[in-house]
């Protein structure tokens, strides 16, 4: 059967510049996620089953629950002593998985006072959903 | 005429044959077998998530167990055997050849499927259906992780042994006045979809061995322990699982090329596009497997690298979809049920392509990896894709199979009800993820916008039950009892129903 082929071919177009604009867009935003302040604090992450401990560049280290200021940028070096988990902040878009032997980074900036959930997002087995802590962002003291 | 169930035989005769239409019979029941038994445990899953707190499922580890199984169940032993049930019923026949190129090696590639089934469902493993190390091979309770293994390598054989008779006999066997520019898109379809997979799965093959002998502790391939390095295994398995989506979708598209002309009462609108689309996907679908692994730290230009190539298949996919809606325009379609599964199909097939979209942007994927935002999305093509066409087709072969009709009106009110029900589930679950909700979780914190999604698409869930338990009525009792059907044009469309189908091949 005899039909026009144009309609197709813009539909083709339209559709290849969406995806077009779409990568484009997405490279630049990535590009400016991935560019880490100089200055941030390093803060070390390491997930076990099933639990969050985090390591201050002083030292001081927790469990379950991290302490930030306002105003600061922090720099996660995520790994894992046992299996694979995921290290997620959604309120905050952190979101990276940690694995034995290797470091991930990550960086973050709250800019606000307050609680945020902090969760494994990667399968690791009887207690993941439950493989919970909490971000607590507080105001610079002095 | 040869109808299967027409004329009654004693079952083992249809056990031990090796004609295509009687293996296509097994692999039907078969494969509908296990399409009730993984969604049972979906009901127990949306159940035991209707609220936080323990519901139904007494512990963590039969939950994760029981999503485990699901998984595997419906993507290996219920959408994989179902595409192989149609391609054995139509290719032959499609093709003109009296049979599959290789009767026997068919009837085996049919055979292994049961006794992997049982592997997977006795040792009940609950690694998730990628089995990622180190876990799978440190912290996976065994004998379940090592039957889960063993089942996955057979149905890997099982799968290679099919594609194998598939290409042989579209490429081969194809009757001569025959070229391959005028082999039907369906069988199209599984020309390309068996290549994916002789191309695709030994690295599967060669991944699972692997993790076998790492759990043994004779090697550390992907074990950091042993010196190994777990996203290696990632990367195998996603070689092989990225393109097999596009093994398990192709086929499905096949189908509803087949159901939409028809139903329109319209020639394709462009048969040639339908093919290039196929080739394309199949080619371009092995540039963006690592698009699964954006969050396991992978730089910033291989990041980019597997996105380009996510976008790229895009447009393969949208082509598709511009096929099927050009031939409905201005066509005098019939809404019989076959048409409204293929219809509703097509719909849901774009809305998981957009989602689809976002995921592979990858600053979006931070948000949307591992949440249950990715179990909408994929879930939009397995079921509303994948399960819609399929169940199209189903009713759309049923007259075939049987010789009688289905009960239209039940035909249609599981159509409705399914397709009520889906939308509530996976666009609700899109949501869920960015709420932040993470998949595969047993219990979640009483927030209430996560109750509330949560609830939505449990009770959609349950809607999908009941009508799946009138479409097991429909079936079982349409097949004794339906009216008699008009073999030459069962759906009152005008034309042949189906290929010639007094050229039926004859059992030998
Ligand atoms: C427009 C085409 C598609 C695009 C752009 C796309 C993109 C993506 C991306 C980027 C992910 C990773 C999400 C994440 O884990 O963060 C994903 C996951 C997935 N997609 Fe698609 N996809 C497309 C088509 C399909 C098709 C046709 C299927 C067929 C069945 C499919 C099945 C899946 C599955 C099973 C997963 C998740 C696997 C898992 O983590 O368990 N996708 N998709
Ligand atoms: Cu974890
Ligand atoms: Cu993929």
């Amino acid at each position: 059967m005899a039909h026009s082929a144009w309609p197709e071919w813009i539909y083709v177009g339209v559709v290849i510049a969406l995806m077009c604009w779409v990568g484009a867009e997405a490279w630049e935003a990535e590009r400016l996620v991935e560019h880490y302040p100089e200055d941030a604090h390093v803060i070390k992450v390491t997930g076990q089953q099933w639990f969050w401990t985090f390591e201050h560049e002083d030292g001081t280290k927790e469990i379950g629950e991290l302490h930030v200021e306002t105003g600061k940028a922090y720099k996660f070096e995520v790994t894992s002593k046992d299996v694979n988990h995921s290290f997620n902040i959604h309120d905050y878009v952190v979101l990276m998985d940690a694995i034995p032997g290797r470091v991930n980074h990550v960086w973050f900036a709250p800019d606000k006072a307050g609680e945020h959930d902090i969760q494994c997002r990667e399968y690791c087995g009887l207690i993941h959903y439950n493989m919970r802590g909490k971000l607590i962002v507080e105001d610079p003291s002095s | 005429m040869v109808l299967e169930l027409q004329k009654p035989r004693p079952i083992w005769q249809i056990m031990f044959s090796t004609h295509h239409t009687d293996v296509g019979l097994l692999y039907l029941i078969m494969s509908l077998g296990f399409l009730f038994l993984g969604g049972a445990l979906a009901l127990a899953i949306r159940a035991e998530l209707f609220l936080p707190g323990s519901q139904i499922i007494g512990d963590a580890m039969t939950f994760n167990r029981m999503f485990t199984v699901h998984g595997t169940t419906l993507i290996f032993l219920f959408i994989i055997p179902f595409a192989s049930a149609v391609g054995n019923y139509f290719v032959p026949i499609m093709v003109r050849y009296k049979d599959m190129a290789y009767p026997k090696l068919n009837a085996i590639a049919f055979w292994l499927i049961p006794p992997a089934g049982a592997l997977i469902w006795l040792g009940f493993a609950d690694f998730t259906w990628y089995a990622t190390p180190p876990y799978s091979i440190i912290s996976a309770p065994g004998p379940a992780a090592d039957m889960w293994i063993f089942g996955l390598k057979i149905l890997g054989i099982s799968s290679i042994l099919g594609s194998i008779n598939f290409v042989v006999t579209i490429m081969r066997c194809k009757h001569p006045d025959m070229s391959l520019g005028q082999v039907p898109l369906l069988a199209w379809s599984f020309l390309t979809s068996s290549l994916i997979i002789l191309v695709a799965m030994p690295t599967f093959a060669a991944a699972l061995l692997m993790l076998l002998t790492d759990r043994l502790g004779v090697s550390g391939f992907f074990n950091p322990a042993m010196g190994g390095d777990p996203i290696a295994y990632a990367h195998l398995f996603w070689f092989t699982f990225h393109p097999e989506v596009y093994v398990l979708v192709i086929p499905a598209i096949g189908m509803m090329y087949e159901i939409i002309p028809r139903f329109s009462r319209k020639p394709i609108h462009s048969y040639q596009s339908g093919i290039t689309a196929f080739v394309l996907l199949s080619i371009v679908g092995f540039s963006s497997w690592a698009h699964h692994m954006y969050a396991t730290g992978m730089s910033f230009t291989e990041k980019t690298v597997f996105m380009v190539g996510t976008l790229a298949a895009v447009p393969a996919s949208a082509l598709h979809v511009f096929n099927f809606v050009a031939t409905m325009w201005n066509s005098r379609i019939r809404f019989s049920t076959p048409m409204m599964w293929a219809i509703g199909g097509i719909a849901l097939f774009f809305s998981a392509g957009a989602g689809g979209v976002a995921n592979a942007a990858m600053p979006l994927d931070f948000t949307t990896h591992d949440t249950y935002w990715v179990v909408g999305h994929f879930h939009l093509f397995v079921m509303g894709t994948i399960a819609f066409g399929s169940i199209g087709y189903l009713y759309y072969m049923y007259p075939y199979v049987t010789g009688r009709m289905y009960n239209e009106t039940m035909g249609k009110v599981h159509f409705v009800m399914s397709f009520i029900g889906t939308v509530m589930v996976f666009f609700t679950q899109h949501v869920l993820g960015l709420y932040g909700m993470p998949r595969r979780i047993y219990d979640y914190p009483p927030i209430p916008e996560w109750i509330t999604m949560n609830q939505i698409a449990s009770i959609g869930a349950m809607i999908i039950g009941v009508s799946m338990a009138i479409f097991l009525a429909n079936m079982i009792y349409s097949a004794g009892k339906g009216k008699p059907a008009n073999i030459e044009d069962p759906f009152g469309v005008g034309g042949r129903y189906y290929y010639p189908f007094e050229a039926k091949n004859p059992h030998h």
